[in-house]
């Protein structure tokens, strides 16, 4: 294994230990780490709004800049300098947030392949991030925006790129001008827009992107953003003096980090460090990568144009086009760059039904290296292989969630899919007439679904919440869910010892209708 | 590594108190620990200039074989060499010399103006300076020298620049 890909792997595995353990507290509904990109969606508009307010209130100008914003502090804190407290402490948990969502997208090898597109145009999104930040603090213009806003001009000027240095804009009072803020409004809110933009490019090819966290996770961030704003409110540094050097700030590090280290080191050391930073982030996705699974193909023959698949593609591979066969319905089109081999478009067809009576069970969209007709042979295979044994029970289970072939035993049918979700509800049914007692269906965690989506897909179609579900005739008692990640087998064991409970209980109690989630 | 739904109380609490340490994080780092950017006993000197060196040499006339080599549209009487001095500043801070500088002209024709810019933390107190400046690579020396001696406050920043039309060597 190339050094690089061991190295991510051992680091994976101390983060997703992490990961595990913020799930026990709050369950994996509710993992702050499986929404970074939601949280990170939320904490922008927070700063969106209340950047609105404190830009409607702030004076442009080099000589009111100052005055008004520490004017809203003092005799407005209870609106204008709450806001201004939420503003900061969301831009740092804004940074904070975004790098996470960097690293355990990194870790998990999430940036190649069908997702490069996605790491590809969020990478520069941090850039933005911190030069919109950076810019924040030179529109207060006190001590704190004077130091950052010199020491980012003495950055800027270790580069061959301008003809006079930008540290002459900061000699004397008299270089400050109305128009120097016109360009720190520039890059503060300007590089905003950018971000708004640049945000609309890294979801694009998501479908069902996740901007919003769930409403627990909004509350108890806006409650917390709120609480430090009310204990700890952001106040201003002394105005800026261009004829006294601020010998000590209250520096806030997650934005400003760079000074510091600047004239702790060097600006050509900052620079190389910046450029091999995202040297190395751009390059990430062209370093050499398993091969992936065949994408998925279209039988026009079997493709009705239903738009399930179109549905329920997390990324947005499938388009539907004119039909080549029947003129008057359309078909769907898969796009190779885009697919991630899941299977889930496998799932959602209404061709995928085990009960087609046809010897070779072909469906409308399959996935080439484990077709749906091969899954039916193993199934009926199987099943007549644990012979006549009582209480015959099939485990299907996802090739990234926990590792269910360690569950075969002489009365449980072991299968794995490459997603949950690439198994058609029908299949369910169809294991129980063939001979199954009951049926356990495993997949990743809550959130923690490799391809986004395959988990919710599978619970939303078994309990009835989307199509093709699973019908309501099939008895609930012969049927757990069992989300577990890789490594949890624990709880899916856990999920087939209660069905087998259920299935001996059922005997004795009438059958109930919900499909239960045993994990 | 099981992951159970858990909404008893002890899992909102485990929450709140995830989010309240995430915002004490936040809190703490957003302005602790202090940053120290100058020592409180120290003063700074920033020398800075943006100026136009002399021209390397005169205009000269052109010679009648010269203009022989080109188009008549493109006979020209004298040629005066766009291309701009260096400029070379010293600094001696208490008879020390703390810097020595050569500001090469800009563009592709050197024909721009030569800029710099250096900062140089000082105690603060009294200092004899010394500051020397040559924009003509025709004169032999220094053409323009200033030398005061100047009282620093703790923090205080003194800015050495060049500015003509103020008379040269400036402190502000």
């Amino acid at each position: 294994m190339h050094p690089l890909r061991q190295s991510r792997l051992a680091a994976l595995s101390v983060y997703q230990a992490l990961e595990h353990q913020l799930g026990r507290i709050c369950g994996p509904d509710l993992n702050p780490l499986r929404h970074l990109g939601a949280l990170g969606f939320l904490l922008f508009w927070l700063l969106a709004i209340s950047g609105i307010y404190l830009f409607a209130v702030f004076d442009t100008s080099a000589e009111g800049a100052y005055r008004s914003i520490d004017q809203l502090s003092r005799q407005q804190w209870y609106l204008g300098g709450v806001l201004r407290s939420v503003h900061r402490y969301s831009a740092d948990a804004f940074i904070v947030v975004l790098l996470a969502h960097l690293l355990r997208e990194a870790l998990m090898g999430r940036y190649s392949g069908f997702r490069r597109f996605s790491w590809l145009t969020g990478v520069p999104l941090l850039l933005l991030a911190f030069t919109s930040a950076i810019g924040g603090f030179w529109l207060n213009w006190d001590q704190l925006g004077q130091f950052s806003a010199m020491a980012t001009a003495e950055l800027l000027d270790a580069l061959p790129l301008f003809a006079s240095p930008l540290t002459r804009n900061f000699l004397g009072t008299a270089a400050v001008s109305d128009r120097l803020f016109s360009l720190f409004i520039f890059v503060h809110v300007g590089v905003s827009l950018f971000l708004v933009f640049g945000l609309w490019f890294h979801i694009q090819r998501l479908s069902h992107a996740a901007v919003f966290p769930p409403r627990p996770m909004v509350a108890a961030v806006m409650l917390g953003l709120l609480a430090l704003a009310l204990a700890a409110p952001v106040m201003s540094h002394a105005p800026a003096d261009l004829a006294a050097a601020p010998a000590t700030l209250t520096l806030d590090w997650f934005l400003l980090f760079i000074h510091p280290l600047a004239y702790a080191t060097s600006p050509g050391l900052v620079w190389a460090l910046l450029a091999l930073s995202l040297l190395l982030l751009f390059a990430l996705p062209f370093l050499p990568q398993p091969a992936q699974a065949p994408v998925a193909v279209v039988d026009p023959a079997n493709c009705n144009g239903c738009r399930r698949c179109f549905d329920d593609c997390p990324y947005a591979a499938v388009t539907m086009v004119p039909h080549p066969i029947r003129t008057v319905r359309q078909m769907a089109q898969v796009d190779s760059d885009l697919c991630a081999s899941c299977g889930i478009c496998v799932g959602a067809c209404p061709s995928s039904t085990p009960f087609r009576s046809a010897a070779e069970l072909v469906t409308g969209i399959d996935m080439p290296a484990s077709p749906i007709g091969a899954l039916r042979q193993r199934l009926s295979q199987g099943l007549a292989a644990l012979g006549q044994a009582p209480g015959k029970i099939v485990v299907f289970g996802c090739q990234h969630g926990a590792n269910v072939s360690r569950l075969a035993s002489p009365d449980v049918l072991a299968l794995e899919l490459v997603c949950a979700a690439q198994l058609a509800p029908s299949f369910v049914e169809y294991a129980l007439r063939d001979g199954a007692s009951g049926v356990v269906v495993s997949g990743c965690s809550e959130g923690g679904c490799i391809y986004r989506l395959g988990q919710r897909w599978t619970a939303e179609r078994l309990q009835g919440r989307r199509e093709p579900h699973l019908r309501a005739s099939v008895p609930a008692e012969q049927l757990a869910l069992a989300w577990a990640d890789a490594g949890d087998e624990a709880s899916v064991m856990r999920a087939l010892q209660g069905l087998r409970r259920r299935l001996a209980d059922s005997l004795a109690t009438p059958a109930t209708r919900a499909v239960q989630a045993d994990v | 590594m099981s992951e159970r739904l858990n909404r008893g109380p002890m899992a909102w609490l485990g929450q709140g108190l995830l989010y309240g340490l995430f915002a004490l994080v936040i809190g703490v780092f957003s302005s602790w620990p202090p940053y120290h950017y100058l020592d409180r006993d120290q003063a700074l000197i920033k020398l800075s200039f943006n100026h136009q060196g002399q021209v390397v040499a005169d205009c000269r006339d052109v010679s009648a074989q010269e203009q022989a080599k080109v188009q008549p549209t493109m006979r020209r009487t004298k040629i005066c060499p766009r291309e701009r001095s260096p400029i070379t500043v010293e600094l001696d801070i208490d008879g020390a010399t703390v810097l020595k500088h050569v500001a090469q002209p800009s563009g592709l024709s050197r024909d721009g103006a030569s800029t710099t810019y250096h900062r140089l933390q000082v105690p603060a107190g009294s200092h004899t300076l010394v500051v020397r400046l040559k924009d003509d690579v025709r004169s032999a020396g220094f053409n323009h020298e200033r030398r005061a001696t100047v009282t620093l406050k703790p923090a205080q920043i003194l800015v050495i620049d060049f500015e003509p039309g103020k008379g040269g060597i400036t402190l502000q």
